[in-house]
């Protein structure tokens, strides 16, 4: 009988854990009159990486700064853990745990690198959570913990991207939203970067990953969905979309 | 770290104490003359408006050249109010106390209201909140001046007469940084959406439009006693050292305050990045918003004083050249320094207006517009980051939160 109920209550939580963190459906966004999203539907579910993959211009970034609120949606929804989030504005979006790591770092450069952590927990009021947060980090990034007092601008390519993670971590991420990671880091940077990424997953954060490094972002991520122009065109497994001959033409060097 | 806040704050209030009571000495005493008093008066007020302009420009990063036009509304504002309590018309008082008080309610209700809905455009938004601005004042003017004005009238001359002159001044320098407020929330709500460039020459627009108004108060604008562009005479002269203290110690405490809790960090880190702000939560149009209009209400107040001491105003004063004059202070201080900004607030008028006038030949005053321009040249060749540069005096330097005690090692351990 106890087993049953085990069994039940089993079943009660994974049927709430089903159910996606993140539905985008029919999204469509423009910029004054040229429209970038044609009706994007997607979803993320709990404690997977997902990744978006694209050429410039497929409307990879669009897609995030949409869910975080910085860009308004024609039409179409997004619903995030069961709420609509399409009408919240951007500064209301990091509290529930919807965390972007902006593409370019944007990390503040002239602040300390604790200080730009602490501007990551920004929306955060208990201190000694901040403080645990920061301890955390430190151990993800031992690099940034060398440099604690350093201002972000002296940071080295590598450095910086780490911090604009380690930053998103601060505010408590659920959802962590990663715009273009790779970009303009050495190779064996990136697979660093990459290791992260997958560390905090494990650890229970649900990743959505952008990205034109398709091969990185396919090898690490449970599923993908192709962009193009505003469309998915593609999704799938990440294993079944790596060994697609259209991606593989397209993204991944040839065939 | 406790004790050594304690000791800069104690090191602060003991050093105000002393400039508050020489000075206050040396005026009783008559070592210092009417134009040096006028000097440190017109310092101090200066001191205020270029802080001002130093937490718009130097901390939140948007380049105004607004700020003299604030000062203008704000000396004008408080000098009518004066100047018609003077002439036994409390009108003055409760058009601007009220109406203010009336337009902040009205502002809370259109921001509660314009919350329910989702993308509404700037102007739209603008829209409401001047229609607000009007409505309050028109029940100001229309319904409440012949409602209140022979209360408030009866209960001022009931008080002793120099105690009502000081509650009619505070009244009135608090009106005139309402004022200034009001103006620069709704001047913010649309112009602060333009880039910063843009910004700057809307805001420098804003300047020559108060001072072509000002030049026609008694034409255009219902205001006789401001005699338009031949200067508004009989000001009562109510600015003493006391009031001067006061309100550079109050804008200094705000703007200290402001900058070391939370709001400051948002309002340093947009400046920093807009964008990065953004996506760690902060409202970044809103923050904007509130940097402007604080820096105006400074502006307001220290026109107040000014206006107070001078006993006479005219739109000259606060033409667009003199709008530079903050922006210079600011610049030459230091960019969001604010000991900078206070220091060379009143160096520069005891320089070009007190020693310059004073001990060079009588004419040299004409070659002022040649003299500031070089040396500021001279300066960004020499000290770009301003004679200051951050520095602070450490009651106003930002002091860091306790660490997180496993910090402290790794910090040991990198040293």
């Amino acid at each position: 009988m106890w087993l049953r109920l085990i069994w039940a209550v089993r079943l009660w939580k994974s049927g709430r854990e089903i159910m996606a963190l993140l539905e985008v459906k029919d999204l469509y966004v423009s910029y004054g009159a040229i429209r970038a999203l044609h009706g994007v539907s997607f979803h993320v579910d709990r404690g997977e990486v997902v990744t978006l993959i694209g050429a410039n211009g497929a409307g990879k970034s669009t897609t995030l700064r949409t869910i975080s609120g910085l860009q308004p949606a024609d039409s179409g929804s997004i619903v995030y853990d069961g709420v609509d989030i399409t009408r919240t504005p951007a500064s209301n979006i990091v509290p529930l745990g919807i965390i972007q790591v902006p593409e370019g770092r944007r990390i503040f450069a002239p602040l300390t690198v604790r200080e730009n952590l602490e501007m990551g927990a920004f929306t955060r009021k208990d201190k000694r959570e901040i403080a645990e947060s920061m301890e955390h980090v430190f151990q993800l990034f031992p690099r940034l913990k060398e440099r604690v007092e350093q201002t972000g601008g002296t940071l080295s390519g590598g450095e910086q991207q780490m911090l604009a993670v380690a930053r998103a971590l601060m505010a408590k991420p659920k959802l962590l939203l990663m715009d273009e990671p790779s970009m303009g880091l050495a190779p064996i940077l990136v697979e660093e970067i990459f290791d992260i990424i997958q560390e905090i997953n494990r650890e229970g954060v649900t990743v959505l990953l952008v990205e034109q490094n398709a091969h990185m972002a396919l090898s690490i991520a449970n599923r993908g969905y192709v962009l193009e122009t505003g469309t998915i065109e593609l999704e799938g497994e990440a294993q079944v979309l790596a060994d697609n001959p259209r991606v593989r033409e397209a993204y991944l060097g040839g065939g | 770290m406790l004790r050594r806040m304690r000791k800069s704050t104690v090191y602060f209030i003991a050093g105000g104490l002393i400039i508050f009571v020489v000075i206050q000495l040396l005026l009783s005493l008559g070592i210092l003359n009417n134009y040096w008093r006028g000097i440190i008066f017109w310092g101090a007020a200066i001191s205020m408006v270029a802080l001002g302009l130093n937490l718009i420009y130097g901390f939140n990063g948007q380049f105004s050249l607004g700020q003299y036009g604030f000062y203008a509304i704000g000396a004008y504002a408080s000098a009518d109010i004066t100047y018609r309590w003077v002439h036994s018309d409390p009108s003055g008082i409760v058009v601007v106390l009220f109406g203010s008080l009336l337009t902040l309610g009205l502002y809370v209700a259109v921001t509660a209201f314009l919350r329910r809905f989702y993308g509404v455009t700037v102007m739209a938004r603008f829209t409401f909140y001047i229609l607000a601005t009007i409505l309050a004042f028109a029940i100001a003017v229309a319904g409440l001046v012949p409602l209140l004005g022979p209360a408030v009238n009866s209960i001022l001359q009931v008080l002793p007469a120099a105690i009502s002159r000081q509650i009619v001044f505070f009244v009135a320098l608090l009106g005139g940084a309402c004022l200034a407020g009001i103006a620069s929330f709704l001047f913010g709500i649309p112009v602060l959406e333009l880039g910063s460039d843009y910004f700057g020459i809307a805001t420098l627009g804003f300047t020559i439009i108060v001072k072509v108004l000002l030049d026609n108060t008694d034409t255009i604008l219902p205001f006789p006693e401001m005699k338009g562009a031949r200067g508004m005479i009989g000001i009562p002269q109510w600015t003493t050292w006391p009031w001067v203290f006061a309100s550079l110690l109050l804008v200094i405490l705000v703007m200290r305050n402001v900058l070391h809790s939370s709001v400051g960090r948002a309002i340093v880190s947009v400046r920093e990045d807009e964008r990065a702000a953004e996506l760690v939560g902060i409202d970044a149009a809103t923050t904007k918003v509130l940097a402007f209009v604080l820096g105006s209400v400074f502006a307001g107040l220290a026109g107040g004083i000014r206006a107070h001491d001078l006993a006479f105003l005219h739109p000259q004063s606060f033409n667009f050249i003199q709008s530079f004059n903050p922006l210079i202070i600011v610049v030459f201080g230091g960019l969001s320094s604010m000991t900078g900004t206070i220091i060379t607030g009143f160096f520069w008028i005891f320089l070009l207006e007190g020693l310059l006038r004073l001990y060079l030949p009588e004419g040299f005053e004409t070659w002022r517009l040649v003299v500031y321009p070089l040396v500021l040249l001279v300066m960004m060749l020499l000290r770009p980051e301003g004679l200051f540069g951050r520095y602070e005096i450490p009651f106003l330097r930002r002091v860091l939160p306790p660490l997180p005690t496993k910090t402290v090692e790794i910090q040991e351990e990198a040293v």
